[in-house]
């Protein structure tokens, strides 16, 4: 637009400080960290040893192996518990209701992330309240080992996400006009055709942004994995969280950082035509 | 003859590579009803955003009261806009949205709410002074955003579609009272909208626009009864074109060779010329008992009831390509499928240089 | 079949919604009682647990410097994040849309990485951790989002509004202040408080740069290494309530803006 205004100082002196914000503490950063990522720990000087040292050393590369199996796990085990779940609240739920359920649905959502954490260790200990009622009903005798697992990080993990992706999920089955359902059955079509030819193409496109978000917070976070998995197998956020506080291995950590941070690049770009955000 | 109040002189503007408006002049007299009509893409609403001064034009002048006001913004010119969508202020009540602009012209509260409440009595809104604009209907937002805009006493008010978003018994009824404000206060109104109707009953001036050019400009009258141009002649009202060639001209007098005879028309154009002869609708005579031209024949293809009157249209026999648009009395019995002797008077063909 | 299929929709959500519930229950449920583990049988009620963390002078330090921090680096995150989608959605810039790019490039960075390149930089540059580096991680994570929600409410008709004002004689900081501010209030509103709730619950970004004065999470996290403690169902159960009475505020301030 061409627009008549009161020179250009105005514009710039609006969009400056937040691009300033971004490039001093976000961009630069990034560019001490890639510059850190390629010094020695030891005296300094410019190496590629970090990197290597991931590609050389096993226990490294299963981290990256066990992070992107739990991730792919947990983003496809919640939304295939979320779909549905969403769906009943924008389907079968009396609409004046809708409102009610979905921030019931989305309550703990709201408690701190560290706590939901706590919550489940709480949940799944040896003497919890699922090991208390498995051995008190008499299915197994010894109580079973649930936290420090794998399927525990899992487990409080799919708890976050399905609540968000229900959130997401939900959004988009209500934005959809009722009149492609309608038209739908008035051509002949199901339930059951409507759904899948008409409802599930059309909200795809949101399923793929709710899993994408999934697949990005998931991957980098290290507070669910380190309380709820422990120390038994590492998550990637773990071994970089480790470089620093056992040994103060900052190089190290921005490699591996990096490295991270290029795998979830290369996720978007994989699904980046599905990732179109759109201006409302 | 005094100076024009707004001289618009060999405007163009582009957006990046488009061109929307193509070396447009245009004067606007004071106290003036000016309507621009045409099409979407026309460069009607351009041409208003320009003399606004949101739009800063690639090339040419706009001069108001003789003040060379190109590059001038929006506030600090003698214009006030009504937009389309209104534009009330939704956090403020109708009085303070009144308010606004003696607000920013420093005028003390006091003065202000009096003179708000003037202007909303004079678009019949006295009462809405303290409500929210979305306690108000379509057409009471409307008189809103005129009395907002007509409070600050502009030399120029303009109205980009301001009918637009109302149902039509509604804008039929804003139409007659947007006229009606106008004489009473005097201030220059220039209006934007592709409703011919709405053109035809408000305008004391019409300037018919299309592709980035003005087609025609005149009073509607003159502007509907002798269209200068094949655009004008369908665009402001219908027509029945018939497409032709001079083969003669003297003295005045054309003689144009069509698929349905030879017509003698006034002019003066050369021999040569390619040419179309409009008629309008009312114009075109059914039936036997004619007029004094003969136009051939056609068969009905169509009869739509309109209520007063039947709106026919017909094919040519002597020419499948050509379309006649009739209009002919309700009790008139022409059904679809009849085969009609078409004919008008030789004074109410219009010829139309190409 | 409409009514098998209401009752096999009625178990999953009864089960989905007893799914995420469950952790919440638990952790309310045993903050109550008064033994120091917090894990069956229930044997309480009690506020031993709330009466030790209200006098525990670390957490709740903790926890007025998390309020700090979130009103602090939210109220800094949504002026920036306002005036810049201002900027862009009223005037064309050379370049828009990749500054756009760069300012919500930040979302789709975790926030480990966040921290991990701010600690860098600190480190490097000799800024102390302390609670003012956290916050400004906190505006680097909160600023996108805040710049997203106003830029995307920013449509046409605030345009027009914004021109009609103008068009008036009002000066730019005029528009400003008595149309663009009022106008675009509720995503503004909405920026500040999605900023507000991701501050208080961020961890590893404090955890990272924060070393005497903390936050509430970082403090919670300490409390986790002495294991299974009814202190922390306590102050979990807290922070949820707390969460939960923002929530509901704001449920009811968008509720009593919808008939506008």
């Amino acid at each position: 637009m061409n627009s008549v205004n009161s020179g250009r100082a105005l514009p710039w002196a609006l969009v400056t400080p937040a691009l300033g914000w971004t490039l001093l503490f976000f961009v630069l950063p990034f560019v001490a960290m890639a510059v850190s990522s390629l010094t020695a720990h030891e005296g300094g000087g410019f190496t590629l040893s970090n990197y290597s040292q991931f590609f050389a050393n096993p226990s490294y590369w299963q981290a990256m192996v066990n992070s992107l199996q739990v991730t792919a796990i947990v983003t496809v085990i919640s939304v295939l518990l979320a779909y549905p779940f969403a769906w009943i609240l924008a389907e079968q739920v009396p609409e004046r209701w809708q409102r009610l359920a979905l921030m019931l649905a989305v309550l703990p959502f709201w408690t701190s992330y560290v706590v939901r954490s706590y919550s489940w260790l709480l949940v799944l200990a040896q003497n919890g309240v699922v090991n208390r009622a498995l051995t008190g009903s008499g299915l197994f005798s010894e109580p079973l080992q649930l936290a420090n697992t794998r399927l525990a990080t899992i487990t409080g993990f799919v708890h976050f996400f399905v609540m968000l992706l229900t959130l997401t999920i939900f959004a988009n089955l209500k934005q959809l006009s009722p009149s492609y359902r309608k038209a739908a059955a008035d051509l002949g079509a199901g339930p059951l055709r409507t759904f899948l030819h008409v409802v599930l193409p059309l909200t795809l496109p949101g399923i793929m942004v709710g899993a994408f978000l999934t697949f990005v917070l998931c991957i980098g976070d290290y507070i669910t994995p380190q309380i709820l998995g422990g120390n038994n197998e590492l998550l990637m956020p773990q071994l970089v969280m480790m470089q620093i506080g056992r040994r103060g291995d900052f190089p190290l950590a921005s490699a591996l950082s990096i490295i991270l941070m290029a795998v979830v690049t290369i996720a978007y770009l994989a699904c980046a035509r599905w990732l179109k955000i759109e201006r409302a | 003859m005094s100076a024009p109040l707004v001289d618009i002189s060999s405007v163009s503007h582009r957006f990046g590579q488009h061109t929307v408006l193509k070396n447009v002049s245009l004067k606007i007299e004071p106290g003036s009803y000016t309507i621009l009509l045409g099409p979407s893409g026309s460069g009607k609403t351009t041409l208003l955003s320009i003399l606004g001064g949101f739009v800063k034009p690639s090339e040419g002048k706009v001069l108001i009261r003789g003040e060379d006001c190109t590059a001038v913004p929006p506030a600090k010119r003698p214009t006030t806009t009504v937009f389309q969508d209104y534009a009330l202020f939704p956090h403020m009540s109708v009085g303070s949205n009144v308010g606004f602009g003696l607000r920013m012209r420093g005028v003390d509260g006091a003065t202000r709410a009096a003179r708000a409440r003037e202007a909303l009595a004079l678009v019949g809104l006295a009462t809405a002074f303290d409500k929210k604009p979305h306690q108000l209907s379509g057409g009471q937002r409307q008189r809103v955003a005129l009395a907002r805009a007509l409070v600050v006493e502009p030399a120029v008010l303009l109205l980009d579609e301001p009918l637009g978003a109302l149902d039509l018994k509604l804008r039929r009824q804003m139409q007659d009272e947007l006229k009606a404000i106008q004489k009473r206060v005097g201030t220059a109104f220039i209006h934007v909208t592709h409703d011919q109707e709405e053109a035809m009953a408000l305008a004391d001036h019409c300037v018919v626009m299309n592709d980035g050019r003005i087609e025609d400009e005149g009073s509607p009258e003159r502007v509907y009864a002798r269209p200068a141009t094949r655009f004008s002649a369908t665009f402001m009202g219908e027509s029945t074109l018939i497409s032709g060639t001079v083969t003669e001209a003297k003295s005045g007098k054309l003689t144009v060779t069509t698929k349905l005879g030879s017509l003698s028309v006034p002019g003066t154009l050369p021999a040569g010329s390619t040419v179309a002869l409009a008629v309008r609708p009312e114009h075109l005579v059914l039936g036997a008992a004619g007029g004094a031209v003969a136009l051939g024949t056609a068969k009905v293809s169509d009869v739509v009831f309109q209520g007063s009157f039947k709106r026919v249209l017909g094919t040519s026999a002597a020419d499948p390509a050509l379309h006649f648009i009739a209009k002919v009395p309700a009790v008139s019995a022409v059904q679809p499928g009849d085969v009609v002797a078409v004919s008008c008077d030789a004074g109410d063909i219009i010829l139309l240089a190409d | 079949m409409r009514a098998l299929i209401r009752t096999v929709s009625g178990l999953y959500a009864l089960a989905i919604y007893g799914f995420i519930f469950l952790p919440v229950v638990v952790l309310v449920l045993f903050s109550l009682q008064a033994t120091s583990f917090p894990i069956p049988p229930f044997t309480g009620p009690s506020l031993r647990w709330y009466e030790a963390v209200l006098a525990d002078t670390r957490l709740t330090s903790a926890l007025v410097n998390s309020l700090l921090v979130a009103v602090v680096s939210s109220a800094v995150a949504v002026t920036l994040g306002f005036l810049s989608a201002w900027g862009f959605a009223r005037f064309a810039l050379p370049g828009s849309g990749l500054m756009r790019g760069l300012i919500t490039l930040p979302l789709t960075v975790s926030y480990l990485i966040i921290g991990m390149g701010l600690l860098v930089l600190f480190n490097w540059a000799g800024v102390p951790k302390s609670l003012l580096a956290a916050g400004i991680g906190h505006v680097v994570i909160n600023l996108p989002l805040c710049f997203a929600i106003v830029y995307s409410q920013m449509g046409d008709h605030q345009i027009n509004i914004e021109r009609a004002a103008r068009d008036l004689g009002a000066p730019e900081w005029k528009v400003l202040l008595l149309i663009t501010v009022p106008v675009m209030a509720p995503a503004i509103f909405a920026g500040f408080f999605l900023s507000m709730t991701f501050s208080w619950d961020e961890f590893v970004i404090s955890f990272l740069l924060t070393r005497f004065d903390t936050t509430l999470p970082v403090e919670i996290w300490n409390l986790l290494r002495s294991g299974l403690n009814p202190k922390t169902n306590a102050v979990g159960s807290l922070v949820f309530a707390v969460s939960i009475v923002l929530v509901v505020l704001f449920e009811l301030m968008l509720l009593r803006r919808k008939p506008a």
